[in-house]
């Protein structure tokens, strides 16, 4: 028997100015969660337990009458049991099943990007005005050779492969099934226009993706999904995902529902079963196991492209990192705790893993330590969110970085975080048909490559004023760095100064 | 000449075209009081289908146009030199013969025959200014100049 | 090269405009027994009810002739064409051509009624005169019988309801709109016209005129002080049969609309064509179907190459805001294999006829807007089977295949 009494209130609140509604629909034929609804006299009216305050009906509605709200409804709240709390106590209690959750944790620990400023050139050492001399920012990533011999100004030596890329910053991984067909189209343009890559995630490459094939990155994760010798070879680097910052420990889940045609045949998987990534990786239980895959992956493509391996940031991440470096790989890529997700348990999520910032100085100080800092390059993600963020990760030590949430918000995402419903509204977290196509790929990947080239364009701004004309120069160079308000502790970690001193 | 192609894989049936042509089309050019006008204004461009597979449909603009055939009144003519096929408001008397022989239903009912003049050929359309998902295009046919 | 067309309504007027285009040198006269600027006849129902007025009435600007360089002889009734010597006899004076067109268009029926000889409260409708004599005449205190409930009569009907005191329609047939309209579609309309004071006599006819009343051949007595006679018009081929040209009910043409003079031409309501829809001859009194035939025969005249193909019967008409869509067979004769459909939904009415999975005719009232497609699906005789959707429900542009739609929306086939 069931209990009748719905203690789950609605979450937000639509607000529809009835002056101003001219009952056009819009609304309604758009709200794939049926928010709106188109009465028999031809009125629109809302229904607020269905709205996820994704806001694609405020942007649409042409005679801007909607607004949303939160619901105006106050718990017995208190500082411990919050709104927040007690409606997932009664979702539990309802459900009897474990929380999902999209997107990353939104929880409010300290963001040490800004809790860091960044240095100027004042007087003695002069700023650079970007826009009157070079500015360089291309960055490369792969495994540098201990030493390099030249003759008449050519390196001689044979290098292991190398990516050069426009700018320090790349796609993250987001698999063909957690995100539409469109999305994934969208960033692969924007990559290929911009000259940096994108990343297929453990979802494989669609066929219709080969050509740009260059420009990607392409995911072996537990699951194994979509990986064939095609699939390595068109790629320009191989990817080993071990973990994912936002629920590190746990395999994927991607439900029979969203398992279509293209999706089945991209992944090799058969139609509408449930795609499942084991938490672990079957076959590796140590750094020798990681090394066997990592040379696997090598031997098939011939030692041209680069693997890169990527970990959750965890407790132990700088001495996982430099088994990592001595497995082989020519990459490590870090995910911070705030990095996001289709989705993930809930309680994982928001209490799992380490900062990224923390996790990053550390595994710089420690392969520096050892002396093998050359031996990988660093790729940092975990909640990028522009490009002071970027430029603070590479004077902490990174390479490059990794961009998802704020790529996807390029392309519409208003972070309603219900990734896991399957229903976006905005055609990125779905693979519904009528919803996929609301994003037009020949219009949305010029808004990422615009973001690209933004960010781009500040970073070579705020260089400039440091007077460091190659982003090269900056990259481990935590004297441009000072600490605000942190602990000895943290700044110790951090390896920078406080600010004033 | 330019004409308004809606591109089905793209359109998201919102029908916001609808909403903002006949905004055009109003006394008051503004879509909220555009709905509340008397008489009646009304979009020209109208989106058939459902959410799965939509088009937006309206005037082709003809070579040779059937509505200006079977105009009675000589108020329906297409313009020589743009192309255009307009009607004249103060000779069409609404009989609805030029929507008997359109062959894609583009003429609407006012109180008079209401179609597409492509917004008096003053740049892009309304209809596709606003297509949120760029589905309309204006633009010179496949083999025509 | 000379050209002469007799008429000046839409099949002249399209012709005209054609030959232009192939010719810039030629001369063109053009004769009309009208005084009148080419305008539209359908109209004079809107004029006597004051919906519309003289000058918005040109079916054609007011220096059309100027600019298309046509010499109009309005007024100037042709009395003779003398194929020998390729000339035409108008007010006496003689003109030559070389190429001829007939648009004549047509004339108004008369059934034999006793006691309308040379009355003055007798009126048909048919051109502006006839338009202009009623709005004079017509007053509140008039009493109007018009004789015939077909779409003349009731256009009458329509614009004179608004000023006199009593329209009656008296029509022989079972129902009103006899040719565009079935039963139940005929009763719709019928019982609209009563609620606007239109009255309507179905199964009788006017036998005789009186005084000041009408008397039915039922015996029923009407009063009446103004009768209009609107049962029908006849081709105005007087003139092509009398110069020896092949006439059966009306002048009869072959693709181009050539008559079997080489050099004589005829086109609109004067003429014969074939009703594709169901493969007869019949004369198609219709404007469309004029301007189709006035394109191809001017195109022909002048060295152009257009065809017709065949026309078909197709009517919109409002009554009183009732939109009527009506094309092809409509009243199919049983036992030839036809199939009909109808569906009415409160003042909504549907009906299809189809035959050999195509569709040969339907009745749309107060749905006008897609009634163009079902038009577009009946002349290119579209097999209903390839369909996406059933006639009988709707039709738009999802009731064809997603590549028949791009090519019919877009111009062109690749998708």
């Amino acid at each position: 028997m069931e209990y009748n009494l719905e203690l789950v209130m609605p979450r937000y609140k639509i607000v529809r100015d009835k002056e101003r509604c001219i009952n056009c629909g819009a609304c309604a034929r758009q709200c794939a969660n049926e928010a709106h609804v188109i009465y028999d006299d031809g009125t629109v009216h809302s229904i607020d337990e269905n709205c996820v305050n994704c806001q694609r009906c405020v942007c649409l509605c042409p005679a801007h009458a909607l607004h949303i709200t939160k619901y105006p409804l106050e718990f017995c709240e208190n500082a411990n049991w919050t709104s927040e709390a007690i409606q997932e106590v009664y979702t539990q209690a309802k459900t009897g099943g474990v929380l999902l959750s999209g997107m990353g944790n939104p929880k409010p620990y300290p963001i040490y990007w800004d809790k860091m400023l960044l240095n100027a050139s004042q007087v003695t050492n002069p700023s650079i005005d970007p826009l009157r001399e070079p500015m360089e920012t291309v960055t490369i990533l792969g495994r540098k050779p201990d030493c390099v011999k030249m003759k008449n100004g050519a390196i001689t030596s044979k290098l292991p492969p190398q990516i050069k890329l426009s700018m320090p910053i790349m796609f993250s991984a987001m698999s063909f099934g957690s995100i539409s067909l469109n999305a994934q189209k969208s960033l692969a343009m924007a990559a290929k226009k911009m000259g940096t890559l994108f990343n297929t995630g453990e979802g494989g490459l669609h066929r219709d993706f080969y050509p740009y094939a260059d420009c990607a990155v392409v995911q072996v994760a537990s699951g194994r999904f979509g990986v064939h010798k095609q699939y390595l070879e068109a790629a320009r680097m191989i990817e080993i995902k071990i973990g994912q910052g936002a629920k590190p420990g746990i395999g994927g889940h991607l439900p029979g529902g969203k398992v279509n045609e293209e999706v089945s045949a991209t992944r090799m998987i058969p139609a509408g079963a449930d795609a499942i990534s084991p938490a672990p990786h079957h076959d590796i239980y140590s750094i020798e196991d990681l090394r066997q895959l990592i040379y696997s992956l090598k031997e098939v493509t011939e030692y041209k492209k680069p693997v890169a391996v990527k970990i959750a940031a965890v407790h132990n991440s700088a001495a996982i990192a430099s088994g990592i470096a001595r497995a082989g790989a020519d990459v490590i890529v870090m995910d911070g705790y705030r990095g996001g997700t289709g989705a993930a348990p809930t309680r994982i999520r928001d209490n799992v893993g380490i900062p990224i910032e923390l996790a990053l100085a550390a595994v710089d100080s420690r392969l520096r330590e050892e002396g093998i800092r050359h031996n990988v390059s660093l790729v940092v993600a975990g909640s990028i969110r522009n490009s002071a963020d970027i430029v603070k990760a590479i004077a902490l030590g990174a390479d490059a970085v990794y961009i998802a949430s704020s790529a996807l918000m390029a392309l519409g995402c208003h972070m309603c975080r219900t990734c896991n419903t399957g229903k976006c509204n905005w055609g990125i977290a779905t693979q519904r048909p009528d919803l996929v196509k609301r994003l037009n790929p020949e219009v949305m990947h010029l808004r990422a490559a615009n973001l690209l080239n933004a960010w781009n364009h500040e970073i070579k701004e705020i260089l400039g004023g440091m007077g460091i004309n190659a982003i090269e120069s900056l990259r481990g160079n935590r004297l441009m760095l000072r600490g605000i308000g942190l602990t000895q502790k943290e700044l110790d970690i951090l390896g920078i100064k406080h600010a004033g001193e | 000449m330019k004409r308004v192609y809606a591109n089905e894989k793209l359109c998201i049936n919102c029908r916001v075209c609808e909403v903002y042509c006949r905004a055009a089309h109003s006394k008051s050019a503004d879509v909220v009081r555009a709905y509340k006008e008397e008489p009646e204004s009304c979009s020209r461009i109208h989106v058939e289908g459902d959410n799965n597979a939509s088009i937006a449909v309206s005037c082709r603009h003809c070579e040779n146009p059937a509505c200006v055939e079977a105009c009675i009144t000589g108020a329906m003519q297409k313009d020589p030199k743009t192309g255009l096929v307009i009607n004249d408001p103060a000779r069409c008397v609404g009989c609805m013969t030029c929507a008997l022989a359109c062959p894609y239903g583009c003429i609407k009912i006012g109180h008079i025959a209401q179609k597409c003049d492509l917004c008096g050929l003053s740049g892009e359309p309304e209809c596709v200014r606003h297509c949120p998902n760029n589905a309309l295009i204006y633009a010179q046919g496949g083999s025509e100049k | 090269m000379k050209y002469v067309i007799i008429g000046n309504g839409a099949a002249a007027i399209s012709a005209a405009e054609e030959i232009r285009k192939n010719d810039t040198e030629g001369t063109i006269e053009l004769f009309s027994h009208e005084k009148y600027h080419t305008y539209s006849r359908p109209l004079i129902s809107y004029y006597l009810c004051g919906e519309t007025d003289e000058k918005r009435m040109l079916y054609r600007s007011a220096d059309f002739y100027e600019k298309m360089r046509i010499t109009p002889h309005l007024g100037k009734t042709v009395t003779k064409i003398d194929r020998e010597r390729k000339r035409i006899v108008a007010d006496k004076t003689t003109y030559d051509y070389d190429k001829l067109l007939i648009a004549s268009g047509s004339v108004p029926f008369i059934p034999p009624i006793a006691g309308i000889e040379g009355r003055k409260n007798v009126y048909t409708f048919l051109n502006m005169e006839d338009a202009k004599r009623l709005k004079k005449n017509i007053s509140e205190k008039d009493h109007v019988v018009v004789v015939g409930g077909g779409l003349i009569g009731f256009k009458a009907a329509e614009g004179l309801s608004a000023v006199a005191a009593s329209v009656t329609v008296v029509e022989l047939s079972e129902r009103v709109l006899t040719t565009i309209l079935d039963n139940q579609a005929g009763e719709i309309m019928a019982r609209r016209l009563e609620s606007h004071g239109v009255r309507t006599v179905l199964r009788d006819s006017v036998s005789s005129l009186e005084r000041d009343s009408v008397t039915l051949k039922s015996g029923k007595t009407l009063p009446c002080s103004a009768l209009v006679v609107a049962v029908g018009v006849r081709p105005n081929a007087a003139l092509a049969r009398e110069c020896g040209l092949d006439v059966g009910r009306g002048i009869i043409c072959d693709s181009s609309q050539k008559t079997n003079d080489s050099d004589i031409y005829a086109a609109g309501d004067v003429c014969e064509s074939v009703d594709i829809t169901d493969g007869e001859r019949r004369v198609l009194a219709l404007l469309p179907n004029a301007v189709r035939q006035g394109k191809v025969a001017g195109s022909c005249m002048s060295g152009g190459k257009m065809e017709f193909a065949g026309g078909y019967p197709m009517n919109a008409i409002d009554f009183f805001g009732t939109y009527i869509t009506t094309a092809g067979v409509i009243n199919p004769p049983a036992g030839k294999g036809y199939k009909v459909k109808a569906l009415s939904d409160g003042d909504k009415y549907r009906k299809i006829v189809i035959k050999d999975d195509t569709l040969c005719g339907f009745i749309l009232i107060n749905d006008p807007e897609q009634s163009g497609v079902m038009t577009s699906i009946m002349a290119d005789k579209t097999k209903l089977s390839s369909l996406k959707k059933s006639v009988k429900e709707s039709a738009d542009m999802f009731s064809f295949d997603e590549k028949t739609r791009f090519i019919k929306l877009h111009g062109r086939c690749e998708i």
